[in-house]
């Protein structure tokens, strides 16, 4: 009965998601001055990734997924599109010195090749030391201690030993380290890695991915995993987002894409994937049409109707809308336009017996 | 029609000790089947195919042991009677096949070059053979008067593997033929391969990181560390029993598709320098299951040669039921 | 490129050694040099002789005692100038290939347009016009003379290298690193292409120590200093030939051509070390 205004409810207040993406779009024109081709490298893709979240970005060569996190990075400036991180201000078009600056406080990356991503004239000490003198993130008389503690978060201990060495001293699992300690110098918001295991042995692969797990969880980030590996994808992911010829086809948990893949080209390169624990010696038989996208002349509609044995006319006339197909499930495709987001009709992509994957 | 006897291999400079990168090894391969060899960077793999294949340059030597084709010791021939072998019988295809392919020619040309060096007189019966085999690995012939360039990395590899079999050989080693290829490419290639070995008929040996590939695809796989092999067996018997720790540890690397997720570990470590080997097993440092005093000390025996399941560790005996 | 690789190379030997030769020769000018290079009591023309190792000039002058002092002038003028030169191609050639964007186009252009004048020539009518006539010019002016019809064709190859380099993936982790453009230059650029820095140092060196005596001889120097250019000026304008002063013309003449050749050998060599596919062995 009393007059104070009537609390609704209690509502947490979202927190912003830690990285936004809408419609990135990257075009860049090869060639000479009127002979020139455009390349439409990125194609309006819509991301958003939460604090303390991996989302794989599986594609092929050719399909974007580096030059998605070079526009993220501004190393590349974007066609169209907005990126925003936790939240503020999307990053302008043509930022300053210092607004670039302050987007690197917070969006970092790891490089794929460890024996070009250090400069090979200097010391460990010196590159992992560099964003913490650029962004004046301790004080001088500190930094020794804080180069030591971030080669210890990356596993290279003794700390002490390795501040004096040059990379030609590291083998390819110590130098991506040092490049994730030299990434996590500013204690960043977003962790960008760029096929970071493929040019690794296989043995030295899984440490370095569940390094990346474990600074998950200690500094919540919030990584994205590039990656052309669909099963590392699947290790490292909570969401995996699929991408072709620049456009994201697909998008959803880790699990829901993985075990029921919707989209064709997700099921071809699920198809295609060496399965470690798969059928021995398979009878059935692999056959995909079609060349891989040109990315100079991307037919309109769907970049995969080429190769698409589900190929309809509607598919190469427009670029399919998104649909739901499970929970936070969505897929581009004519195919699943059911009320329900069912198939519209479910053939297997290949003549394999037996229940679709 | 392969066998590798014993074979040592080492890289030596002037007034530089000898290196061994390949450490007495010993492998068969038979008619018509195909050997996986696996092992990561370093391992000798490369080295190993280059001298079985009679293609190994100075500085690199073949130290001790044999390589016989049917029979013929190839170490014993001279470069002309390697070269005369050479696509006729045994055929080698490589990672980066822009580095087999000379950019500057068309394809149809390094293939009547290729032939014509191996007696095929006639450019037309040349030219003939050389599309049916663009044919068999599902090249467009319109490709065949193309320039490298012109095509893609894929249709490259599937090119060069057209010329490594054009002269029908009865042996193709391949060194990571779909490395740098993407995994729809991949998986075609290798469906590719397999239908062209039923068809023409010729051993494989196929050599690679990646052991979900061989895994699938050969019928014996031999597993190598540090320039040796450390375990040979039927693809089925490795996947299903391998023994030596380090395999173990190497299929655990592979993540899978689908299924329950739980944390896999990688090996630590990593693999040991070859010119400074350490005493006694070469993996013993990294091995979760060493034994102090015995690995650390003394070389790890060979056992189950005649079981068709060889393993060079410490962990197993003869005879018996493995200790492991 | 490392110390070991430097010395089992023939011709950086060579070259180094000339080098070093000439450089001591110029240090030491003050200590080695018999008599002061403008004394002008002694005999005039005399051939060479035990006081005179090199006999005298027209003017009165020990030629020895010259050519040590002339030495040490062009040694330092000629290396002086080709650092100079290297100067201005690191911020028009390095700096400008890294940043890119007009910076880079404007100052492709530039250089392009000095590429295009012909240097003799711009030289020649250069010094002329600046430096008034009857031989009163300066040295400053010689020095700026000569940079500026020098700097355009290194810093050509300077910037396609540093275009190389930018693209690196170590160069893109320094921008993400935060570090700033004339920082990642110093310290990644630079450092990454110090091979051929040093060779094209030697080729402006080069260059400069050729332009200068060339301009010297012409009387487009200062004719009061005495360096091996201004030497042959005077063997020429007193007519040495005449009086059989040989060793006044050939001597200046023959350092500067082993002098230019040291900076040649060393310009090859250091090119070779540094390119690996450029060795013949």
């Amino acid at each position: 009965m009393a007059s104070a205004p009537a609390v609704v409810g209690v509502e947490e207040i979202a927190e912003p998601p830690v990285l936004e993406v809408r419609g990135l779009t990257k075009h860049y024109t090869i060639g000479r001055l009127g002979r020139g081709k455009t390349v439409h490298a990125l194609s309006n893709v819509d991301l958003s990734l939460e604090r303390g979240e991996v989302l794989g970005l599986v594609g092929e060569s050719g399909s974007g997924k580096t030059t998605f996190i070079r526009t993220v990075l501004m190393l590349d400036r974007p066609t169209a599109g907005t990126i925003r991180v936790n939240g503020q201000e999307p990053v302008p078009a043509r930022p300053s010195a210092s607004r670039l600056r302050e987007h690197r406080r917070h969006v970092q990356m790891i490089f794929q090749d460890p024996y070009s991503s250090l400069d090979p004239l200097h010391t460990v000490r010196y590159s992992v030391g560099r964003p913490l003198r650029a962004f004046g993130i301790v004080p001088r008389h500190e930094q020794k201690a804080a180069i030591e503690k971030l080669l210890a978060q990356v596993g290279l201990v003794p700390a002490g030993d390795f501040l004096r060495r040059y990379p030609h001293q590291l083998s390819g699992g110590q130098r991506q380290r040092v490049g994730v300690a030299r990434a996590l110098a500013v204690h960043p918001s977003v962790l960008l890695a760029d096929e970071p295991t493929s040019m690794l042995d296989v043995s030295i692969r899984l440490s370095i991915m569940n390094l990346l797990l474990e600074l998950r969880s200690s500094e919540s980030l919030a990584l994205v995993f590039v990656t052309h590996d669909l099963a590392g994808a699947y290790y490292m992911s909570d969401r995996i987002a699929i991408m072709y010829a620049g456009h994201l086809l697909e998008v959803g948990p880790a699990s829901a894409v993985m075990g029921h893949p919707r989209h064709p080209y997700t099921r071809l390169l699920r198809e295609a994937a060496p399965d470690p624990d798969g059928d021995f010696g398979r009878d059935t038989r692999f056959e995909v049409q079609g060349d891989p996208p040109d990315l100079t002349a991307l037919p309109p509609g769907c970049p995969f109707v080429p190769r698409c044995p589900f190929a309809r006319s509607e598919c190469e006339t427009a670029l399919p809308e998104w649909r739901e197909v499970g929970a936070g499930h969505r897929v581009r495709c004519v195919l699943y336009g059911g009320p329900d987001g069912t198939a519209a009709f479910d053939k297997p992509l290949t003549t394999r017996g037996g229940p679709d994957a | 029609m392969l066998e590798i006897d014993g074979l040592s291999v080492g890289y030596g400079w002037t007034g530089r000790p000898v290196v061994t990168i390949v450490r007495d090894v010993s492998l068969t391969v038979g008619t018509g089947e195909v050997v996986g060899i696996a092992g990561e960077s370093g391992c000798g793999k490369t080295t190993l195919a280059l001298a079985a294949t009679g293609l190994l340059d100075p500085p690199g030597q073949i130290l001790s042991g044999s390589v016989r084709y049917q029979g013929t010791d190839l170490t014993s021939l001279s470069p002309q009677e390697l070269r005369e072998l050479r696509l006729t019988e045994i055929s080698m295809v490589f990672q980066a096949s822009m580095n087999v392919l000379n950019p500057v020619m068309r394809i149809r040309d390094q293939f009547l070059d290729a032939m014509a060096a191996h007696g095929v007189e006639s450019s037309a019966e040349a030219r003939k053979r050389a599309e049916e085999t663009f044919d068999l690995v599902k090249i467009p012939r319109r490709f065949f008067d193309a320039y490298p360039h012109q095509l893609s990395g894929g249709m490259r590899q599937r090119a060069v593997i057209a010329l490594a079999l054009v002269l029908r050989p009865k042996l193709l080693v391949l060194d990571e033929p779909t490395t740098a290829l993407d995994v729809v490419v991949q998986r075609s290639i290798l469906q590719s391969l397999n239908d062209l070995r039923r068809d023409l008929d010729f051993a494989i040996v196929f050599i690679t990181h990646d052991l979900s590939l061989l895994v699938e695809i050969a019928d014996r796989i031999a597993i190598m560390y540090a320039g040796a092999i450390v375990e040979d067996a039927a693809a089925k018997d490795l996947y299903q029993r391998s023994r030596h720790p380090y395999t173990n540890a190497l299929m655990e690397a592979f993540p899978p598709l689908g299924g329950d997720r739980r944390r896999l570990e990688g090996i630590s470590g990593q693999p040991p320098d070859l010119r400074n080997l350490p005493i006694g097993c070469s993996f013993a440092p990294r091995c979760p299951r060493v034994m102090a005093g015995t690995c650390d000390e003394i070389d790890p025996p060979t056992i189950g040669r005649d079981d068709g399941h060889l393993v060079v560790c410490h962990l197993y005996s003869e005879k018996e039921a493995p200790v492991g | 490129m490392n110390v070991r690789a430097v010395l089992s190379n023939p011709r950086a030997v060579l070259g180094a050694s000339i080098l070093a030769f000439f450089i001591v020769i110029a240090l030491l000018a003050p200590v080695i040099s018999p008599y002061s290079p403008t004394d002008i009591n002694f005999p005039i023309g005399v051939g060479p002789s035990w006081k005179h190792w090199l006999g005298t000039t027209a003017g009165g002058q020990d030629i020895l005692s010259q050519l040590i002092w002339g030495t040490r002038a062009s040694v330092s003028v000629g290396l002086g100038t080709g650092a100079l030169i290297c100067l201005v191609q690191l911020v028009t050639g390095i700096f400008a290939g890294y940043v890119g964007g007009l910076t880079d186009t404007a100052s492709a252009m530039v250089t392009n347009v000095f590429l295009v004048l012909p240097a003799l020539p711009l030289l020649i009518v250069l010094s002329a016009y600046l430096q008034g006539s009857g031989g009163s010019g300066s040295t400053l002016v010689l020095i700026g003379v000569i940079t500026i019809t020098g700097w355009a064709w290194g810093a050509r190859v300077l910037r396609s290298q540093a275009i190389a380099l930018r693209n690196r993936p170590f160069v893109e982790a320094a921008r993400i690193s935060g570090e700033g453009r004339w920082h990642i230059v110093l310290s990644h650029i630079v450092p990454n292409m110090l091979g051929i820095m040093v060779a094209n140092f030697f080729g402006a060196a080069l260059f400069a120590v050729l332009a200068e005596a060339g301009l010297e001889f012409i009387g487009l120097g200062n004719i009061n200093t005495v360096t091996w250019g201004t030497m042959l000026y005077w063997a020429q304008n007193d007519e040495a030939t005449l009086m059989g002063l040989w060793m006044w013309l050939l001597v200046p003449g023959l350092c500067i051509m082993l002098f230019g050749t040291a900076l040649g050998l060393l310009n090859f060599a250091v090119d070779e070390i540094a390119n690996p596919n450029l060795r013949r062995d």
